[in-house]
């Protein structure tokens, strides 16, 4: 048997109170492995009672070194470790990652392409939003809400396979357009996730937005003005719901997003309730983006055909020299950007999320920075936390919405 | 010939053991299935046709299951914990009538093990006493997580105890006994749940807050404590905090139908009296359902709300409703037997306004946060 050693406090003097000390509040684990801590963040609260005096959240347990790694593969090579980042936002991380090719290489992107990313964005956006939906009613044990949500999601990870073979990993927003085009499913698919889903939105709102036991658990609770969201660096659903309608797709329109026609959901509470609303409301917005860019998806080309940066279609290889030797030097050497840096941000489900790429002229990336939405969100958590209960604690984590893919990357 | 009567007294009490523990094994099989059914999932369908034998494969492995004890634990509370919450769940059963009594021969069966004459208040004492189980063992497996689980149970059991026993103290005005037969007897001219609708009501929320049901399933909470009072148990200790939970669940239900569902009362039972137990079982069913379908629909109240609803809404509206039991029982001796049917009116009106209330301070709420 492993003998149990006596833990020393001076490590944690500074993070926790002096009452601590004395043994006169608790001091609690929360995590690594816990049910509600969204994966492996490890919380060491400071508990007077159940009331959370101080609450340090812990990173790192999930780190897996994606940036550096990054690092080490060719421009195209690294965008399927973009898809491991937030592993509930993988088209959107295509997609930033692609934006950020683009406009480091000077790439354009036919109008086909913009619109299937749109779509495809969107609706990784909403099953983002399921996901979120269903862990963060589960973790005030409204448990049905979290298979009913899983079931819609399955709708949209089918989607995802029909365009690329794959449910989640699905790399299939590359720079300079898209990787193929869809397949003759495809609108009928959205169609019919677009005629189901209002109705199924409609059923959450019944279960939980006038439950007296939901507002109850969420009213007032993780309260944070918009003063102070912005300070802290709160972006997406958490910013909007403190009152500051903050959204890249408005503010700084990319891929298209100025020609539909959404609005950006705000509630001025900034509690937990709040954050729910905002993300209701913003999965029925997401239903109308898709719907309009769906109903007008041009027809033609979904790859730029420039082909110093992008592939050339399997069929030419065949027949032209030139195609054949672009496909070789992209695939075993890759495309050399000049020298310079570009930060690219677009709206994910969770907020803003950046990447900012560093070419020193050579095919692989020199530096790579991830701005994770996650990251940015979750230092927030000791203030929210901050005086409420153990049980306010997990509904709080539930509604900043973080994945630990993307904060430790 | 006081060996017979001991000699049916075992064989009944071991009978009705093995029918909880049965039914606390299909129990489990029930709410899985019937939360599938809710969530849009199958549930067990690999064991036996419709996983009937899930329950044993459970059992099988819970048994073949490590058991572990922690360092530093308190052994012997740690050993002794489950037993005195699994007991309690089922000695209470003894005084619950399942039937008339049936006649074979010349011999008298009894449906029912004792006859005690203060039943209910063995009923409340009894189910006092699995607190100390689960509080026991929160604290002795020596982990944060546990204690705190113990701790709520502990505030939660005393504080809806109280909701408790004002309602059976309502079914013992409307039957002028504490007799569980006298009881179900005095509901032959309507079942107490017509007489006093929000009394029932009231009742059917204790019970979940006494079983530690979902949305009142604070101690074993397992998104904020992860599991809360047996994380630490494992193997057949944690198999008994399981089996005393839908044990209690059962019991706690027959004790709901006998003091306001007619108990084993319903159409020809008088004539067949083995219908007895039919209709009791049914209604059993109907209530565990109820149960389940609470959980699978609500969110977990907080733990402070829990207790604050428990003190401010649930003790004075039982206390109203006494009262309006009491004055609606004279006025029927006194005045007219007709009257008495001014109880379930003003009993609902008492029941909606607590609701309205609660619900106008969730607004008020919800209106101050905005």
């Amino acid at each position: 048997m492993t003998q149990l050693q006596a833990v020393s406090y001076d490590e944690i003097k500074h993070l926790v109170s002096n009452r601590a000390m004395e043994g006169e509040t608790m001091l609690l684990n929360m995590g690594p492995q816990h049910p509600s801590t969204h994966g492996v963040l490890r919380l060491l609260l400071e508990l007077d009672g159940e009331i959370v005096i101080s609450c340090i959240p812990d990173v790192g347990f999930l780190h897996t070194g994606i940036e550096k790694n990054m690092e080490a593969k060719t421009y195209q090579k690294a965008e399927v470790m973009t898809d491991r980042l937030d592993y509930l936002n993988t088209v959107g991380n295509n997609l930033v990652y692609s934006l950020a090719v683009e406009k480091l290489v000077g790439l354009d992107v036919p109008a086909r392409a913009q619109s299937l990313r749109v779509i495809l964005a969107e609706l990784q956006r909403i099953a983002s939003h399921l996901v979120w939906l269903g862990t963060s009613a589960l973790d005030v044990a409204a448990m049905s809400t979290f298979l009913y949500c899983f079931r819609e999601r399955e709708m949209v990870m089918d989607i995802l396979e029909l365009v690329s073979g794959q449910r989640m990993m699905t790399t299939y927003i590359r720079p300079g357009g898209v990787w193929r085009d869809v397949p003759v499913e495809f609108e009928a698919a959205v169609r019919n996730f677009l005629k189901v889903m209002p109705g199924r939105i409609d059923e959450y709102e019944a279960l939980l937005t006038k439950n007296p036991l939901f507002i109850d658990r969420t009213v007032g609770i993780g309260k944070i003005s918009g003063e102070d969201a912005l300070a802290w660096g709160l972006t997406g659903a958490s910013l909007r719901g403190s009152g500051v309608a903050h959204d890249y797709r408005k503010f700084a329109p990319y891929s298209g997003y100025e020609q539909y026609d959404f609005a950006i959901p705000t509630q001025t509470g900034g509690d937990v309730y709040s954050r729910y609303q905002v993300r209701i409301q913003e999965m029925r917005e997401a239903l109308k983006i898709i719907e309009q860019a769906l109903n007008k998806l041009p027809m033609g080309p979904v790859r730029s055909n420039n082909y110093k940066f992008v592939p050339p279609p399997r069929s030419e290889i065949g027949t032209s020299m030139e195609a054949l030797i672009h496909h070789f030097k992209l695939w075993t050497e890759g495309f050399s950007p000049e020298k310079g840096s570009v930060y690219t941000a677009i709206e994910s489900p969770r907020g803003e999320l950046g990447i900012y790429l560093e070419s020193d002229g050579s095919p692989k990336p020199y530096r790579v920075h991830v701005r994770t939405p996650s990251f940015d969100n979750l230092q927030v958590l000791p203030v929210l936390a901050k005086g409420s209960f153990v049980a306010d604690l997990v509904a709080i984590i539930g509604s900043v919405d973080i994945v630990l893919g993307d904060v430790d990357r | 010939m006081d060996w017979m009567l001991l000699l049916e007294w075992v064989i009944k009490s071991f009978v009705l053991s093995l029918i909880l523990l049965g039914g606390f094994a299909y129990l489990t099989w029930f709410e899985r299935k019937v939360l599938a059914r809710f969530q849009v999932r199958i549930g067990p369908n690999r064991a036996g046709p419709y996983a009937l034998l899930q329950p044993i494969a459970d059992a099988v492995k819970l048994i073949f299951k490590e058991e572990f004890t922690p360092a530093r634990a308190e052994k012997i509370l740690f050993f002794l914990a489950p037993i005195v919450t699994v007991v309690p769940a089922l000695v209470v059963a003894a005084v619950v009538p399942w039937g008339p009594d049936i006649q074979i021969g010349s011999y008298t069966l009894r449906l029912y093990i004792a006859d005690i004459s203060v039943g209910v208040l063995y009923i409340t004492a009894i189910t006092s006493i699995a607190v100390y189980g689960i509080t026991l063992a929160g604290w002795s497996s020596n982990n944060k997580y546990a204690l705190m689980g113990g701790l709520r149970s502990s505030a939660q059991m005393v504080s809806y105890e109280l909701a408790l026993g004002f309602c059976f103290v309502i079914a013992i005005l409307m039957s002028g006994s504490m007799r569980p037969i006298d009881i179900v007897d005095a509901q032959r001219n309507g079942w107490f749940f017509l007489i006093q609708p929000a009394g029932a009501f009231v009742f059917l929320i204790a019970t979940l807050a006494e079983v530690n049901r979902a949305p009142f399933d604070m101690p074993e909470a397992e998104q904020e404590l992860a599991a809360g009072f047996h994380s630490e148990y494992s193997g057949m200790k944690f198999a008994l905090f399981f089996m005393a939970e839908y044990t209690k669940m059962i019991t706690i239900s027959s004790i709901a139908v006998t003091l306001f569902f007619g108990g084993y009362l319903g159409p020809f039972v008088d004539q067949l009296p083995f219908l007895g137990p039919i209709y009791m079982l049914a209604k059993i069913v109907a209530l565990l359902f109820f149960m389940v379908w609470v959980r699978a629909t609500l969110p977990r109240i907080r733990y402070d709300r829990l207790m604050a609803f428990g003190w401010k809404v649930l003790l004075p509206l039982t206390l109203a409703l006494v009262l309006i039991t009491a004055v609606g029982i004279l006025l029927a001796q006194e005045v007219n037997p007709n009257l008495i049917w001014i109880t379930p009116v003003i009993s609902a009106f008492a029941g909606f306004f607590a609701i309205g209330l609660v619900d106008r301070s969730l607004r008020r709420k919800a209106y101050a946060a905005r």
